[in-house]
């Protein structure tokens, strides 16, 4: 929605913004690997010169050669050379580890300026009319998020952070293949038991909660004020009381998520259901349409852009009540009781580890919500093409 | 939303006889709120004699008391460690904790709430900082916004508060002030709502006005200070809203981590570890008043500088 | 809102005496709103009938109350006083008996519901079969020319095609009667010419009755058989006039003299109803 948006507000006025089309940060992008030949990578490593002169030759080639053309096929050159500079620097890394000289730093940043050439140059032809531009438009944030990922590694394994402090994602990763059993016991716990059963019913009895306010407009004015000023309120906080009432095991959180979700529907759906424009409504009363169907056939889908407002906040408002629920007290499994206990043995990559499944979970929770979004609200003007 | 409220008014506005003031404020919101307000207090009396009562009766037993229902009643809401505290229970209880107690007390709850507050408050500057610098960014820069924009929605569907007991314990480790270390928890939570308001703010010109800008061939700087970012305003405020009260939230589970000594959320992690349910309460009620004030000076700022704008009427 | 409405109206009007033979009588009727600057007489004294197969327009100054009348046949507004019958009903057993199809400024489609499903609503809140509602469906697309756009949703439709959907929602309650506010007011000129034709066509065709709101005079000269000029503050009719052109005519009809002379004393009443003061 936010995407399609962002494309017609970019689309209208992109003449002052647009980065010049030249590669022009290929320049100093080959002045910094230039610099870099003559420095050792790593102190007291000579092994490695002979790579990072390979690197940096490959980040000459590009001004070297000229701006050939076509466009595209300049695009390609940029992202090859970015990406052998980047991999030749990733397979060197481990003599370079937490021994990083100038040099390093010189063609890592060299290797970093490339990628926001590349980048920009992707960029520049996304869109979302041609299959090939949509594509595009989705390479960009991969490209840079992966980008993301191999400076952290490089940067970290490069200045030999300590890995309590910050693990390279490789080690994450290591972390993650090595304890699926455990990761996944503790989802179940946490995301299948707690989150999905409180968000069924949290949502659930928020929105029939709504109908019945909706027929009662002296409710409607009294209920919505204090709902909204609700939603506002740190309600993660009656996670100790949830705990204390329903016990150690999942209902207490699936509690926790049930208060949290609610209000947001409530309100949502109230709102929702007087969307309706005016005329829309005379027009089922000049049917003498009852009230039930004029909630079914205009008030209710009407009132489906706010519902599924509420049902994606919710999807993410379930998790993090779940979790932090269990920082209060759970049984020895579960992604909250994970996170809390082995940061008390400071076993950070672990806690990564974890924080990734719920990082999946919540993005992929999220997005199914928001496809059944797509799919019952097409008509909306946001999704229209 | 419900703007009906005027319609139901009966007769002009001479001689306010008490029946008719009364239908006003029932036709209006107070009435209405007053009283779910006063159903919820009743709800919760009601509550507390039904979740005391199996406790209540156990010691009756064991102490041979024959109760009437009245005294029975009374009983459910004066216990130490009741299930659920009865609102006059905790009302002393946050009472005693605030006003009647040295505010520097370790068990003074104007000591936590302070801690609180303070981090909150850190946290959510830097935030709501960071969060315009960075629409600004990816308002202007097409790369940004390509890049950046759709790792910044995807980032509001982690569960973000999850790692706050992490970066206030690393943080910890390398010597960071707490204030500082919840206050980046806070700062993150609150960068996303502003960022992604924001944005949408500064989109929000009609293309008419924006054209306009260009007619008057103004600088990139002068259309944002004269067109985006007071176009923004109200988005900006929309997102504020959003972010002073996921701030509060942020300083509050910075504090559940076993570390931390001072905070609401440590009163809250502290209550549940010895059963003090009037504790926990207190905190609970002191963290949503808190919350509330906050929300409603932001929306008193926001409609304060939207009405000089002469945007709200 | 529209139920807490229902039920105030306890005091319905009796019937007018000339109810018998007219689709619509009115009575002396007087609307006046409560609004928070003090009440606001919208209608005041109106006395009107319309004849079964009438064409009649509404014009006037906006705040004249030309809707607020519509509104009122419609039962969508109550009367403070006088008398009115609808199909010698009250206004609200008409609305009961779908005796009425209502088309309003916009075509006010649902955008989740594709024009062929838009038309069979008021179907399905009649309670109709499906077979009988896609027959009516099909009749009535077929009626404004919308034919082949059965599968559409309604914003992938122009302005006029929406408009059209509209009418044909009105028209598939089939209805004796009329009721349309505005209904080409916000379209330009050109296609505003076009359904008028159209309008007139269906109404020479169908053998309806229309009560026809608008603020245009040559729209009311050129579809009525009878135009109501109204003036504001209050609300009430200023003059009634006949127009007796033939029903077959086409939009060059514009340019006769006898058109000419009918826009001319719709302008003078419009302008001795004070209605150019501001």
């Amino acid at each position: 929605m936010n995407g399609a948006a962002a494309d017609m507000a970019t689309g209208s006025s992109t003449g002052p913004l647009t980065p010049a089309r030249a590669p022009v940060l290929a320049y100093p992008a080959a002045l910094l690997a230039f610099t870099a030949i003559p420095m050792p990578v790593a102190t007291g490593g000579s092994i490695v010169a002979g790579s990072s002169l390979l690197a940096a030759a490959l980040l000459l080639i590009i001004p070297a050669l000229g701006i050939p053309r076509p466009p595209a096929l300049r695009l390609v050159l940029v992202g090859a050379v970015t990406i052998a500079a980047f991999l030749l620097i990733l397979a060197n890394l481990s003599p370079v580890e937490g021994k990083a000289s100038l040099g390093y730093w010189l063609l890592l940043a060299s290797a970093g300026v490339m990628a926001v050439q590349m980048m920009r140059g992707l960029a520049h032809r996304a869109g979302s009319g041609s299959l090939r531009a949509r594509l595009i438009s989705l390479s960009v944030p991969v490209v840079f998020g992966l980008w993301l990922l191999i400076l952290w590694e490089c940067i970290v394994r490069g200045a030999g952070v300590p890995t309590v402090l910050l693990p390279p994602p490789s080690d994450i990763a290591v972390r993650f293949a090595s304890s699926l059993d455990i990761l996944w016991a503790d989802f179940r716990q946490t995301f299948l038991k707690a989150v999905i059963a409180g968000y069924v019913m949290g949502c659930g009895s928020g929105f029939l909660v709504a109908l019945l306010v909706d027929r009662v407009p002296f409710l409607r004015r009294g209920l919505l004020p204090v709902g909204n000023m609700v939603s506002a309120l740190p309600i993660i906080g009656i996670a100790p009381i949830m705990v204390m009432w329903f016990g150690f095991d999942w209902p207490s959180k699936a509690a926790v998520v049930v208060v949290m979700t609610f209000f947001p529907m409530l309100v949502n759906t109230v709102s929702g259901l007087s969307a309706a424009g005016g005329m829309e409504r005379d027009l089922m009363r000049t049917y003498a349409a009852t009230h039930a169907q004029s909630l079914v056939k205009l008030r209710l889908p009407a009132a489906l852009p706010f519902i599924f407002n509420a049902l994606k906040i919710n999807s993410t408002l379930a998790l993090i009540g779940a979790i932090v629920a269990e920082f209060f007290g759970t049984p020895i499994v579960g992604m909250g009781f994970r996170i809390s206990t082995e940061v008390g043995r400071m076993n950070i990559g672990m806690v990564w580890a974890e924080i990734t499944v719920a990082a999946i979970a919540g993005s992929l929770f999220y997005g199914i919500v928001a496809m059944i979004e797509r799919a019952f609200t097409f008509w909306h003007p946001s999704y229209r093409h | 939303m419900s703007s009906t409220a005027p319609i139901a008014e009966p007769g002009g506005g001479v001689g306010l006889s008490p029946r008719i003031f009364v239908q006003r404020i029932f036709a209006g919101k107070t009435g209405p709120v007053l009283t779910v307000l006063a159903a919820l207090v009743i709800l919760w009396y009601a509550g507390a004699v039904y979740l005391n009562a199996p406790q209540q009766i156990d010691r009756d037993r064991r102490a041979e008391i024959e109760r009437s229902v009245t005294d029975f009643m009374g009983a459910t809401w004066a216990q130490e460690r009741p299930v659920l505290p009865a609102p006059h229970q905790v009302a002393a209880e946050i009472w005693k904790t605030t006003f009647a107690m040295n505010p520097t007390s370790k068990r003074s709850l104007v000591y936590h709430g302070w801690v609180t507050l303070s981090s909150t408050l850190t946290g959510f500057g830097i935030g709501v900082l960071l969060g315009i610098v960075l629409a600004v960014g990816i308002v202007y820069s097409r790369t940004l916004d390509r890049s950046l924009m759709p790792w910044i929605i995807t980032s509001q569907t982690i569960p973000i508060l999850a790692i706050a007991p992490m970066i206030v314990v690393v943080l910890g480790s390398l010597d960071v002030a707490p204030i500082f270390a919840k206050g980046t928890v806070s700062a993150y939570l609150a960068f996303f709502p502003v960022a992604v308001g924001m944005v949408k703010g500064l989109r929000s010109p009609d293309p008419m006005l924006l054209d306009l800008m260009r007619t008057y061939s103004a600088s990139n700087w002068q259309t944002l200070v004269k067109l985006r970012l007071p176009s923004a305003m109200p988005f900006l405020f929309a997102s504020l809203k959003v972010a002073i009260a996921i701030s509060l939230v942020g300083a509050i589970v910075g504090e559940l981590p076993t570390g931390a000594r001072a905070g609401l959320g440590a009163r809250l992690l502290a209550g549940s570890y010895y059963g003090q349910t009037v504790q926990i309460w207190s905190a609970l009620l002191v963290a949503a008043f808190m919350a509330a004030i906050l929300v409603t000076i932001v929306g008193f700022a926001d409609r304060l500088v939207l009405k000089r704008m002469g945007i709200a009427e | 809102m529209s139920e807490q409405v229902t039920s105030q109206a306890a005091a319905r009007p009796q019937m007018p005496a000339s109810a018998t033979g007219s689709v619509i009588a009115i009575e002396d009727l007087s609307l006046t709103f409560q609004t928070a600057d003090g009440p606001v007489q919208a209608l005041s004294g109106i006395d009107l009938a319309i004849r079964r197969g009438e064409f009649v327009s509404l014009i006037g100054p906006s705040g004249c109350g030309k809707t607020t009348l519509l509104r009122v046949i419609a039962d969508l507004e109550q009367p403070t006083s006088g008398l009115i019958s609808v199909n010698g009903e009250t206004p609200d057993a008409a609305r009961r008996d779908r005796s009425y199809g209502y088309v309003f400024q916009a075509a006010a489609l649902y955008p989740w519901r594709t024009i062929a499903s838009n038309i069979a609503l008021p179907l399905e809140i009649m309670g109709l079969p499906k077979a009988e509602r896609a027959k009516r469906v099909k009749r009535n697309m077929e009626l404004v020319n919308l034919t082949g756009f059965e599968r559409k949703f309604p914003w992938q439709l122009s302005g006029g095609m929406q408009q059209r959907a509209s009418i044909a929602r009105a028209l598939a309650v089939e209805p004796d009667l009329l009721l349309m506010d505005e209904p080409f007011g916000a379209l330009d000129e050109i296609v505003r010419d076009h359904l008028n034709e159209q309008l007139l066509q269906l109404w020479a065709k169908t053998n309806k009755t229309i009560v026809f709101v608008t603020h245009s005079i040559p729209e009311a000269v050129f579809l009525s058989t009878r135009i109501v000029v109204m003036s504001p503050r209050p609300g009430r009719i200023y003059d009634v006039i006949e127009t007796g052109l033939p029903k077959d005519r086409g939009l060059d009809i514009r340019e006769t003299p006898e058109f000419l002379a009918l826009a001319h004393r719709v302008r003078e009443g419009l302008r001795a109803g004070h209605s150019y003061e501001d």
